[in-house]
């Protein structure tokens, strides 16, 4: 926080223990990223982006090195003390939008707010988020009862609803058609300019990476290239 | 998380799939309706039990022959010991005494024949028992001096005889091919279980003795004795324990007598009772516990099902106890509202057995206590979150990396 990063992460390596055999997923990456930055990783797969998304979202720890997310020292957190990190300052955007498929839009936008113990105001806070992704007036709706793209705004409206330090989105576009993924990413990149959200995508896709500041390209586990986009470049 | 949120959620959760939760908590049912069933049956016939024993008299003793194994030389019971006790002296705490000898007797009358137990008794038997006549009168003096050969008749006996149970008075039914003239009939006492009080019938001592029952000089099976009051029936036993002692001349210890108390026959009944009432229930709680097992299934099924929900919980914040609630609510619930049922299914069943009984001529009214109802409801919740407990741990230590990859 002090010197403006969100996230700084040292030598962060990670190791798996497969049955007999070691697998290094991460090598020792360092990352800084600043507040309000749009960021995408992007690498084949067995680059170790998943893994590094579930440790800079808090999902995982690192087996070594040091990770900052907003100036606390997650590393070596509890599971209780990571759950909630997760919960006050990471919101995340899934491929397969992971909604409760039972409740209402309202309540699955409600819920990280239910877990971190806020009642008064909930209710007009999700209100608010929805209208924020253009819900407003599907709060009632099942996810069964909205298209792909409206169950994705849920799910950002769910991740922003507790104003957290950064969006993960992984894949956000990848189940949906290409307007209704345009719009995706319109509301996400709407976010960072009209809040500063610091953004963070993991993507195969090149045209989104392209909308993003940064690009950061892994590889073995390693960082590859790290490298701001033509978006940026051309400006 | 709040606990009525949290209540809400795991009803919805329970309630999209109804088939599956109604299934599940058939086995919690059945064994909660069991126990309760078991339970109120078993106190309607304790119920039924004590009520006939106390039908007896609160102040009476009986005394018969017999005691202890090892006593040397037993001695019987005979009218002169009856005699004793009536020594107000030695037995202050004594009103009446009344000696009895009993066997099975052979009752026929106009080709109708009745096969019972006859008592032969004096008339002391009359206020120490309290019989009351519908008709006729009871055994006099003058009948034991004579040795008449006269019958009383309890009502029910009667009404097997004659098909009516008054205007019998004087009619000669034959005892064992002998005849005896109905001197009276008994009113009902009522009470059924053991033996029918009303099918009894009654014939002077000396006349059993001599003509009917053979018996050594002078023994009888039987001294019914009355204490002066309630409260004096354990004084009352103390001074006829010594005295039979010392006219038996026995050891301490080594009586070869037999005192019996209603008190004695409430224990001994209640202790029955009891040993049943808790046999069946155990057999009951088994079935309970068979529908906990089916519910800690269905809660490792539900929680591999929803592996991902879980993951995405954990991601947005949920603890390991929130889960871990989230499951128990559920499997808790689950299991209380197998109990509600299972109380309202024995509830029937008890409601049935006693309407069966009923039309039987069985008296038996189900007894439901409020205590049995809070302990099965109690107890099955107990064991929801017991057999909830293992499956909502497995939820709660799930990796949120590896749940939300779950496929």
């Amino acid at each position: 926080m002090t010197d403006g990063y969100v996230i700084k992460a040292d030598a962060i390596t990670k190791v798996y223990q497969m049955g007999q055999i070691e697998v290094h997923a991460l090598r020792g990456i360092d990352l800084r990223i600043a507040a309000g930055e749009i960021v995408s990783i992007m690498g084949p797969s067995g680059s170790g982006k998943s893994t590094l998304m579930n440790i800079v979202g808090c999902l995982d720890r690192p087996t070594a090195g040091s990770y900052y997310l907003e100036g606390e020292q997650v590393a070596d957190m509890s599971d209780d003390q990571l759950a909630a990190i997760r919960n006050r300052k990471v919101g995340f955007v899934f491929q397969s939008f992971n909604l409760l498929g039972r409740q209402s839009a309202l309540n699955n936008v409600e819920l990280p707010m239910r877990y971190a113990g806020v009642n008064s105001g909930r209710r007009k806070r999700a209100i608010e988020a929805l209208e924020s992704v253009g819900l407003g007036d599907r709060i009632d709706h099942r996810p069964n009862e909205l298209s792909g793209g409206q169950q994705q705004r849920v799910a950002i409206a769910r991740a922003l609803v507790n104003n957290p330090a950064i969006i993960l989105a992984d894949e956000p576009t990848g189940n949906l058609d290409t307007k209704s993924g345009e719009e995706i990413m319109k509301i996400l990149l709407g976010l960072n300019e009209d809040f500063g959200t610091t953004l963070i995508f993991v993507t195969h896709d090149p045209e989104i990476a392209s909308m993003t500041e940064r690009i950061i390209h892994l590889r073995d586990g390693l960082v590859e290239q790290d490298r701001q986009s033509e978006r940026v470049a051309n400006q | 998380m709040n606990f009525w949120q949290g209540l809400l959620e795991a009803l919805q959760s329970l309630s999209s799939n109804k088939l599956r939760s109604a299934l599940t908590i058939l086995g919690i049912v059945i064994g909660v309706g069991a126990v309760i069933a078991m339970l109120a049956i078993g106190r309607g016939a304790q119920d039924t039990i004590t009520g006939s024993i106390s039908g007896i008299g609160t102040n009476l003793l009986f005394v018969v022959p017999g005691g202890s194994e090892e006593v040397s030389n037993p001695k019987p019971l005979t009218l002169t010991d009856a005699e004793a006790l009536r020594d107000s002296f030695v037995a202050p705490s004594v009103t009446g005494v009344a000696p009895i000898i009993t066997g099975n007797v052979e009752l026929s009358f106009a080709g109708e024949s009745l096969f019972t137990q006859g008592y032969g008794v004096t008339p002391d038997y009359m206020p120490v028992r309290n019989v009351e006549m519908l008709e006729g009168e009871f055994i006099g003096e003058v009948h034991i001096l004579g040795r008449a050969a006269v019958v009383v008749l309890g009502p029910d006996a009667a009404e097997e005889l004659f098909g009516r149970s008054e205007g019998v008075i004087g009619e000669t039914v034959r005892i064992g091919g002998q005849p005896f003239r109905v001197l009276g009939v008994m009113v009902p006492r009522g009470g059924s279980g053991f033996s029918n009080p009303d099918e009894l019938i009654m014939i002077p001592l000396s006349t059993a003795q001599t003509r009917l029952f053979s018996r050594s000089r002078d023994s009888v099976d039987m001294i019914m004795v009355q204490a002066i009051s309630a409260e004096g029936v354990s004084r009352a036993t103390e001074e006829v324990a010594s005295l039979l002692r010392t006219r038996h001349r026995t050891a301490i210890g080594e009586d070869d007598f037999t005192i019996f108390t209603q008190q004695d026959f409430l224990q001994t009944a209640t202790t029955i009772t009891n040993v049943l009432t808790i046999f069946l229930g155990g057999i009951a709680a088994i079935s309970l516990l068979v529908g906990g097992i089916g519910i800690m299934n269905i809660m490792l099924v539900s929680v591999t099902e929803r592996t991902r929900e879980i993951g995405l919980r954990k991601a947005v914040g949920a603890r390991k106890r929130d889960i871990m609630l989230q499951f128990l609510t559920e499997s808790s619930l689950l299991s209380l509202m197998g109990g509600l049922i299972g109380i309202a299914l024995g509830w029937g069943l008890s409601t049935l057995v006693g309407v069966i009984a009923t039309s039987q001529d069985v008296e038996l009214l189900p007894n439901m206590g409020l205590d049995a109802i809070l302990l099965a409801t109690i107890f099955s919740t107990a064991v929801g979150l017991f057999f909830g407990l293992y499956p909502a741990k497995r939820a709660a230590d799930l990796e949120p990396v590896e749940a939300l990859r779950y496929e």
